[in-house]
């Protein structure tokens, strides 16, 4: 089974590089962006049987660093 | 004084430890691998070491936080044995959990690499004692992955309880509150961006970095 996990930066927490993308974006002529904010994709292939306390202990112990960082959990 | 430098994938300032360390206690240090997990017998202090720990995947000193030897770390910190982190190695301890916070990019995303001048905020940890409270320090950077984090209410926190060793006297790299050098909760464990492991010998341009390995490796006079 194919599990998706978004990591994404807390609210709050400055993200130098969506800045610099920002800009890049800007640089570039598209008009209308007003932030953003950069962050991880991860795709797992995992058993049946791993549960959802599973996926989200991974997540909190390696996947994000839960003291900057968020994250979503979406079984595909 | 049996001391010990752990040694990553990745690691690069291994041997720069091990030389500070030698020059100090006039005993080389044990360099122990990543995957070992256990810690020579009798070590009585603990170094990280800079460098790019698993080429930083997924974040700098994540994949390090993880590996068995860290276990053996985390357990001699709790008995108190002094644990130093050096940049990488700053990195590793924030991300086991050993120190508060995080080392993020920095704000202006270079590559910062250049001698930094730093204010000693506490000299009464096992590492600072041989500086002055206020002094003025050189040491060394060279990170990318220096700019500190960590929410305001810990940031009081460990300001309140005299955790942080070291700021920078001027911005370098983002860091809330120009913080550059973190201790434990239990004052035997100390991360710091700045390598003082660079600053012990005068023809490398300064020695500030000397008092802080002979301060906590208990060789002053």
């Amino acid at each position: 089974m194919k599990v998706q996990v978004h990591v994404t930066l807390k609210p709050g927490v400055l993200d130098p590089q969506g800045k610099a993308i920002h800009h890049a974006l800007e640089g570039l002529g598209f008009a209308g962006v007003a932030d953003v904010r950069a962050g991880r994709f991860f795709e797992l292939d995992v058993a049946d049987d791993v549960t959802d306390a599973d996926l989200d202990a991974m997540c909190a112990k390696l996947l994000a660093n839960t003291v900057i960082e968020n994250y979503r959990i979406t079984r595909a | 004084m049996k001391t010990a430098v752990i040694v990553f994938p990745g690691s690069n300032c291994d041997r720069d430890m091990a030389v500070a360390l030698e020059t100090v206690t006039g005993r080389a240090p044990a360099m122990v691998w990543h995957r070992d997990s256990d810690l020579p017998a009798g070590t009585d202090f603990i170094a990280l070491p800079g460098g790019f720990s698993y080429g930083d995947y997924l974040r700098s000193g994540a994949m390090a936080a993880r590996s068995p030897i860290l276990r053996a770390v985390a357990e001699a910190a709790a008995r108190g044995v002094p644990v130093l982190g050096v940049c990488n190695g700053f990195q590793v301890l924030a991300e086991a959990q050993l120190l508060p916070g995080a080392l993020m990019r920095n704000a202006g995303l270079n590559f910062v690499c250049r001698t930094a001048a730093l204010t000693v905020e506490n000299s009464q940890s096992l590492f600072t004692a041989a500086y002055e409270a206020g002094e003025t320090i050189h040491v060394p950077v060279a990170h990318h992955d220096g700019n500190y984090f960590a929410d305001d209410e810990t940031l009081d926190r460990i300001e309140g309880e005299g955790r942080v060793a070291f700021r920078y006297a001027e911005p370098v790299n983002g860091s809330a509150r120009r913080i550059a050098g973190v201790l434990g909760d239990a004052g035997n464990v100390l991360g710091m961006m700045p390598h003082p492991e660079r600053a012990i010998d005068r023809a490398h341009g300064g020695t500030d970095g000397l008092r802080l390995f002979e301060a906590a490796l208990g060789v002053l006079a």
